[in-house]
């Protein structure tokens, strides 16, 4: 019998993090390198994680699907990374990060968690600037931010538009340095697709070489995944067109539980889908809302080019709704808003798109001006679409971005198998049912940088996880399992092909599954996914063999996973009666639409135990709300 | 939205492995403008896959431009007619009805062929692990602000930083040079204080494992800067040759 024990230090909230440090265990320096330890992801989480474990001396293999670590899909993150430095005296502080963060979060997430977040969150800033990270600064040489959605003080550090980019370069120069000095080893083109477990215990993987198409067994004292999050279970998403759910997925099959799998983000200025063959949605930055009124036409079905129609008929929705934070209102609310007027036979020519209008704001500011705050996002929306938003509104639509549901994990990013440790997007920890922007970054390289490498000793020196060789059995055993899998995929030879099958079951996710959820389309959902799992058993068609490069070979065995992750996607959105942050039950509302919590009831992270196909048991952990108490969140 | 679909002609090169040898072969699309050139690369596929026949490989991940991952030559050209943006945000609205498209990969030596249009570009990670980094463990870092860096500095440096790591550069260059890469990063360091104490050591280090690696001399035409996607500039290359004599000058080993 599980019982989740989320391992929270006592004392209060503002010295739990500093206490539990001191009372950690630690692995005594000439000791360290006799411990094996798997890293797999190199993005922020990972990255950081294997270079700051083999900085301490353990001995790290990392491991990532892509041809090199700096492919990780943070590197495509834009818009910053929030850290409570209080550089503008604008009253920032790390409980006032942690309050943004649980609140903006709808009290979803463990207050201990957060606190730790926001408390390491300087550290992450000199430790970039220190690896030579080129941050954005102001004339008198000192580090410049800006602000960002669901906060009031400016504390968002940015490098340009390419924050992930210049980020993850820092971090993937510090495990550059460690694999120079031979304390890291990393294997490319490797995809993991099982963990091995020997006596309950975390002990290694088994991967398949993307270049040989071989299984190759690791093995180590401790594993830690992280491989970021599962958007692309709606095949059209902001994620980049690898991201995928694999390696937890299969940790989850091998007994971690899975938390809030249901709570997904999905962002309001993305571009709208532009026809059939689309293979990703890109993401306008947020920021674009300062600025810009999002409108529809009052009319629907109104197929008048946007500049035809004339001002009093048109619906500034958003700042008719809340006026307070008008255009700046939260991204689920947001996003719901251009849904529901789309779903109307309001949006742009009764399509899924809404306008974002910046013509009143050149009209007050002058062409150049907006040219300077937003010049490269207005060059790269005329590159895609083909038009020029200084003269034509720009057309957005909302999509999926970031998944807060991931591996269960205790305060020590732990996973209920021990041994098993899971970092960034992977984890459910920090951002309850809605992430605030910049804080996925944050999150990322608190977890490498400032949490494993202290948790990660206390669970060496306490558990003394004993060595095992891949010739241990169990290797072998897994090994074949994931050999017949593969196997099996390629003889089905059927007449339908991977990627039209997985944009049927995104429709599904994102009809059903998506921005607004009810009973009746949850369950249906789920017998929809059930038949399009076994339509795709039955008539999937691979060509080409196991036995060297094979791109549709591995987006089949992604999309296997995906069916049973959206089934349980949706499992979860039914079992929770209550509407909150990126999760919206259509049946739990205000009057005034507004997402209706129960706190009563709901304030739990809902833990799924996979216990054969298709089914699944609940295991709840309690949130409690010690520091911020539980409000309605009002952006009127 | 209605919009016409071009019908379009393309050779694509097609290799099994890296031993093998590769041919052009034709395929014809039909495709809408709104795509962008790997979706249609996708439908494609699609298309091929319905047949039961092998994908066309090609490698592809952000499809934003940033993450380095997309690299064709397309019409001879690295990431295609357009300058400053990668494959990826190629879009078909850029080609003429009827019209014929040649799609290689990347051309090196230091780059083989790993399938169709694939390549192995490990070559650049090498560099890096030989120095190009800062050398700093985590944690005891001094505040962001304790030095102060101008907004000048900092401006350039990330300027070189912005380097998405795609290999165009060689691909353009006749010699295969890898030097618009090697320099961004010296670049960025030689730049920023932190990058000071190990300046001279890095740029040796990195410099000796390129030329190790096969990468072609650079004999100043300047075509990696044009078709490199993020328009890194070529002063970088001077940067980084002023940098590895002094290096050389300062070197103990260097007999005078
Ligand atoms: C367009 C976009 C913009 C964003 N902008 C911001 C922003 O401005 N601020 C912010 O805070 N957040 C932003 N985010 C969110 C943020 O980028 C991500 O949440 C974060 O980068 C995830 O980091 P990660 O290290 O957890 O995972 P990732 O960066 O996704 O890395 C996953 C790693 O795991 C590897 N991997 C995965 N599965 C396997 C497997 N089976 N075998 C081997 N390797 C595997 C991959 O190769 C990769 O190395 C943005 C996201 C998107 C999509």
């Amino acid at each position: 019998m599980i019982k989740l024990d989320s391992k929270i230090p006592a004392g209060h909230i503002s010295e739990k993090w500093t206490n539990h440090k001191f009372n950690m265990k630690l692995v005594n320096p000439a000791n360290k390198r006799k411990f094996d330890i798997i890293v797999v992801g190199t993005g922020l989480a990972g990255a950081s994680a294997a270079a700051s474990l083999g900085e301490l001396g353990y001995k790290v293999k990392a491991f990532t699907f892509h041809d090199s670590a700096r492919r990780a899909h943070s590197i495509s993150a834009q818009g910053g990374i929030n850290a409570a430095k209080n550089y503008q005296n604008d009253g920032d502080s790390v409980y006032r990060l942690f309050y943004d963060t649980v609140k903006g979060g709808d009290f979803r997430a463990r207050e201990a968690n957060v606190h730790r977040l926001a408390e390491v969150s300087g550290n992450i800033i000199d430790q970039c600037v220190a690896q030579g990270v080129p941050f954005a600064r102001e004339y008198g040489g000192l580090l410049d931010n800006r602000s960002f959605g669901g906060a009031q003080v400016s504390r968002t550090f940015y490098a340009r538009g390419q924050t992930g980019q210049q980020l993850l370069l820092g971090a993937v120069s510090a495990l550059n340095r460690q694999i120079d000095l031979g304390n890291v080893k990393l294997y490319t083109r490797r995809e993991m697709l099982d963990v091995v477990i020997v006596d309950g215990f975390a002990k290694g993987i088994v991967c398949r070489n993307l270049l040989t198409g071989e299984f190759e067994t690791y093995s180590a004292h401790a594993v830690v995944l992280a491989t970021g999050g599962y958007s692309n279970v709606f095949f059209l998403s902001t994620n980049a067109m690898n991201c995928n759910v694999t390696a937890i997925w299969r940790a989850h099959k091998r007994g971690a539980l899975f938390a809030n799998p249901c709570f997904t983000q999905i962002h309001p200025t993305c571009l709208p889908l532009h026809g059939e063959s689309q293979s990703k949605l890109t993401l306008m930055s947020e920021s674009l809302r300062n600025d810009g009124r999002v409108w529809v036409s009052k009319k629907k079905g109104d197929i008048r080019n946007p500049n035809d129609i004339p001002e009093e008929e048109r619906d500034y929705y958003l700042e008719r709704k809340y006026p307070s934070f008008g255009n700046l209102a939260p991204r689920d609310i947001s996003s719901r808003a251009a849904k529901e007027a789309c779903d109307e036979g309001r949006g742009v020519k009764g399509g899924d798109a809404v306008y974002l209008d910046f013509s009143d704001a050149i009209k007050r500011l002058g062409q150049k001006v907006i040219e300077e705050r937003y010049g490269n996002l207005f060059e790269m929306y005329e590159n895609i679409t083909g038009e020029n938003p200084y003269k034509v509104p720009m057309m957005i639509y909302p999509a999926p971005h970031y998944t807060m549901g991931g591996l269960w994990v205790d305060y020590n990013l732990m996973s209920t198998i021990p041994g098993l440790f899971v970092l960034g997007e992977a984890n459910f920890s920090d951002h309850g049912a809605n992430r605030l922007g910049a804080s996925a970054l944050m999150q990322g390289l608190a977890d490498g940088y400032f949490v494993i490498p202290y948790t990660m000793g206390d669970y060496l020196a306490s558990y003394k996880p004993t060595a095992v060789k891949t010739d241990h059995p169990e290797f072998a055993k897994v090994t074949n399992e994931v050999k017949d899998l593969t196997n099996k995929l390629l003889s089905i030879k059927g007449k339908r092909t991977v990627d039209d099958i997985h944009k049927q079951l995104g429709r599904i996710m994102w009809n059903k599954v998506g921005m607004g959820r009810n009973e009746k389309g949850l369950k249906e959902a789920i017998n929809e996914i059930r038949e399009l799992k076994s339509e795709f058993w039955k008539h999937v068609t691979i060509p080409g063999s196991g036995n060297d490069v094979n791109q549709t070979l591995e987006r089949a065995g992604r999309l296997v996973d995906y069916f049973e992750l959206g089934e349980l996607m949706a499992l979860d959105a039914l079992n929770r009666n209550e509407s909150c942050g990126g999760h919206f039950r259509e049946e739990y509302q205000y009057e005034d639409g507004e997402a209706k919590r129960n706190d009563e009831e709901y304030s739990y992270v809902a833990a799924w135990e996979f216990a054969g196909e298709s089914k699944w048991n609940l295991h709840k952990e309690p949130l409690v709300f010690e520091y911020v108490k539980p409000a309605i969140r009002s952006y009127k | 939205m209605e919009t016409k679909k071009l019908n379009l002609k393309l050779n694509i090169w097609r290799q099994k492995n890296t031993n093998s040898v590769g041919s052009f072969v034709e395929y014809s699309v039909q495709v809408s403008p709104d795509a962008s050139f790997l979706e249609m690369l996708d439908e494609l596929n699609n298309s091929l896959e319905l047949k039961n026949e092998e994908a066309v490989h090609f490698e592809s991940d952000c499809r934003e431009g940033i993450c380095g991952t997309c690299g064709l030559v397309i019409n001879g050209r690295p990431h295609g007619p357009l300058a400053k943006i990668a494959t990826c945000q190629l879009h078909m609205r850029n080609f003429k009805d009827g019209e014929t498209i040649w799609v290689e990969p990347f051309r090196a030596k230091a780059f083989p062929v790993i399938k169709d249009l694939m390549v192995d570009r490990s070559g650049f990670d090498k560099i890096l692990q030989a120095g190009g980094y800062v050398s700093f463990n985590t944690g005891g870092a001094p505040d962001g602000n304790a030095i102060p860096i101008s907004k000048e500095i900092s401006s350039l440096a990330m300027d070189a930083a912005a380097c998405i790591g795609c290999g165009a550069c060689v691909a353009a260059c006749k010699n295969a040079s890898a030097m618009l890469f090697v320099s961004a990063k010296v670049s960025q360091y030689a730049l920023l204080p932190q990058g000071q104490p190990e300046r001279y050591r890095r740029v040796e280090r990195m410099v000796t494992v390129m030329d190790e690696l096969g990468f072609g001399s650079c004999t100043n035409t300047y075509a990696c800067e044009a078709e490199c996607p993020k328009g890194i500039s070529v002063t970088n290359i001077a940067r980084m040759n002023r940098d590895f004599v002094m290096a050389k000058v300062m070197s103990k080993e260097i007999e005078v």
